[in-house]
């Protein structure tokens, strides 16, 4: 028998948030704290969304995003969340990159990279400067026709090694690409390089849980396992929404789910102007990714070799051979004990880009077998920086970009949410339905740990705002 | 409400919503932003505060009213004036 999961629901609430990704996490909690009744309502057994993790037999956990977020991270959380959370946010100091053009370590900030791009690259350091200034200065508002290939090339003409320093993090942190907005790449380039990459100490799983703890201190009704089939509109007003087989009336919906899904599924074209279904449909996904996932026997250890390690065979940086079946660039986290204080554990995570098509319509036997493939090579390819690891090995599995469709319902296996005209759609959507808001990552620039709670909060405060003038004018009715 | 008091409840706000602000000599003409270290993440805080404290509604088209101490007692002067004291 299946369990009721939504016993006791109330009949009413202020706001329903569909989803607990980051954003929708953080959204519930700063909506709770405005003082508003919100149930939120997760598919998944587990909350966070992409921000998550699982176990495996012989004590192996493994995390799925937990690879680098910018110091930005520290404020947001101590902020919107809990100053315990914050706490625990560390500087992963050990940066690397080995490929063809050149091999280095660094903190992954500006500092370093001035260093680094001056004294190895041999750029004028008002150059580098000149180009920090740029990267920095850039916001939302800007001109959005010039592509981070031209910004490139104004700086850096005929650089590539210096373009493949500058770019293959960034492609690996949003999958965004040469051909995206510079003012994108700009945006997300100063956020992280301002004072180098941060991880969560404790892992994702003791993030998760810090979470829900604050959403249950702040009366969130959170229910998991409950897939939200339908938001329910009247008369261009949102009255609620149908989940496990059961209307749930709000005032208001904040979609976590994948923009795209939001429209085409969640609300359905007939509730929307033809131009705004236009326009949704115009919004490209960003890619997908590939992960390995290895467990070190208990017992064993690895020497430290780096906490983060861009690896390329290619000789240049490539958007597309970025995203390839046959992978030719990978990034290596390291998991060493102290990941998780307490724990003698160490893993290693292989992450590269990949493209849904590549993957999406394999046979089962072809599914397994590229699979294996893929484990095979990523082992023999991480034995150049660990080469007696493969003994070490205990446990070994892939995601594909099939694994992340099944378990975020992202279209198309999207790990980094859409491109850059999607932030447009999503801002857009209450002015479609009154009472309806999407927050999730969106827009390049609102992906990401930072970007999804960060757009969370500005969602929030919108939804707020709504609940607050629908108030007013329902006092008015009845004064 | 008096325009010192509307700077004084600014200060407050922005010392819960950036505690690392050094609020202690802060110009009442010059831009909150130049003087402190506050993104835009920080101005929404302060917008969500003062609805919450005195539900008065800031349309986004208006954030840039609170550039300076000075603009916000101008601003919300009128708002506030509706509020209870
Ligand atoms: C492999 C990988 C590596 C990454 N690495 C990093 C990194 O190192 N640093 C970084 O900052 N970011 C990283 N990211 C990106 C980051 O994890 C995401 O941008 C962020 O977590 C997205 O949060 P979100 O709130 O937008 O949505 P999601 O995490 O997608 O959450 C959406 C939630 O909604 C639920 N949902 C959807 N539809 C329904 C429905 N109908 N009913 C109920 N629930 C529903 C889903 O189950 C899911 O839990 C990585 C992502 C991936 C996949």
């Amino acid at each position: 028998m299946v369990a009721d999961r939504l016993r006791d629901i109330k009949s009413h609430y202020d706001v329903i948030i569909i989803g607990s990704g980051l954003a929708g996490l953080t959204s519930a909690n700063c909506l709770a704290k405005c003082g508003r009744s919100v149930l939120q309502l997760e598919q998944h057994y587990n909350f966070g969304g992409m921000a998550t993790w699982f176990r495996r037999k012989g004590g192996h956990i493994f995390d799925i995003s937990l690879h680098g977020f910018p110091i930005g991270m520290i404020k947001s959380c101590r902020k919107y969340w809990t100053k315990e959370i914050s706490e625990s946010i560390v500087q992963l100091k050990g940066i690397r990159f080995d490929n063809p053009q050149f091999q280095l370590k660094t903190t992954f900030d500006r500092q370093d990279f001035t260093r680094i791009l001056v004294e190895e690259f041999g750029v004028a350091e008002e150059t580098v400067e000149a180009f920090f200034d740029a990267a920095r200065g850039m916001d939302f508002y800007d001109d959005q026709s010039m592509t981070t290939r031209e910004l490139f090339e104004k700086f850096f003409p005929g650089r590539s090694d210096v373009v493949r320093m500058l770019m293959e993090p960034i492609a690996y942190a949003n999958g965004s690409t040469l051909d995206d907005p510079a003012i994108s790449y700009g945006i997300v380039f100063s956020n992280f390089m301002s004072k180098g990459v941060y991880i969560f100490r404790g892992g994702t799983d003791k993030l998760i849980y810090m979470m829900r703890q604050e959403l249950k201190a702040n009366g969130v009704d959170v229910r998991k396992q409950v897939l939200v089939d339908r938001i329910v509109v009247e008369e261009g007003k949102v009255r609620g929404v149908m989940a496990n087989g059961q209307f749930i009336s709000c005032g208001a919906v904040l979609s976590n789910a994948n923009l795209k899904t939001t429209i085409d599924k969640l609300v359905g074209h007939d509730q929307l102007t033809p131009e705004f279904v236009e326009q949704a449909k115009a919004v490209r996904l960003n890619n997908s990714s590939c992960q390995v996932f290895i467990g070190i026997r208990e017992g064993e250890t690895l020497e430290n070799i780096g906490d983060l390690l861009f690896t390329s065979v290619d000789p240049e940086f490539d958007s597309v051979r970025l995203c390839a079946k046959d992978v030719t660039s990978r990034t290596f986290s390291m998991y060493y004990p102290d990941t998780r204080p307490g724990s003698d554990r160490y893993a290693v995570v292989s992450s590269t880009n990949a493209n849904w098509d590549d993957w999406a319509h394999l046979s089962e036997e072809d599914y397994q077998k590229e699979k294996k493939h893929l484990i095979e090579t990523t082992i023999t390819a991480l034995e150049k920086y660990i080469p007696d690891v493969r003994k070490k090995i205990d446990h070994v599995e892939a995601a594909t970009p099939r694994t992340f469709y099944h378990y975020t319902h992202q279209a198309m296996g999207a790990t980094f949410g859409t491109k850059f005209e999607g932030l447009q759609v999503s801002m857009d959507l209450p002015k479609q339905v009154h009472g309806l808001f999407h927050a999730g990552s969106v827009g390049i620039i609102m992906s990401g740990w930072l970007g999804a709670i960060n757009y969370g909060v500005i969602v929030a405060n919108e939804v707020d705002s709504l609940c607050n003038e629908d108030s007013k004018s329902k006092g008015r009715l009845a004064s | 409400m008096g325009d010192q008091r509307i700077k004084n409840i600014i200060l407050e706000i922005i010392s819960v919503v950036a505690p690392d602000a050094e609020i202690t000599d802060v110009k009442a003409d010059v831009r909150l932003r130049d003087q402190l270290d506050l993104d835009s993440m920080d101005f929404l805080d302060i917008v969500m505060e003062l609805r919450k404290r005195y539900k008065i509604e800031i349309p986004k088209e208006e954030y840039p009213e609170l550039a300076t101490l000075d603009s916000c007692a101008a601003y919300l002067g009128p708002k506030l004036a509706a509020v209870p004291a």
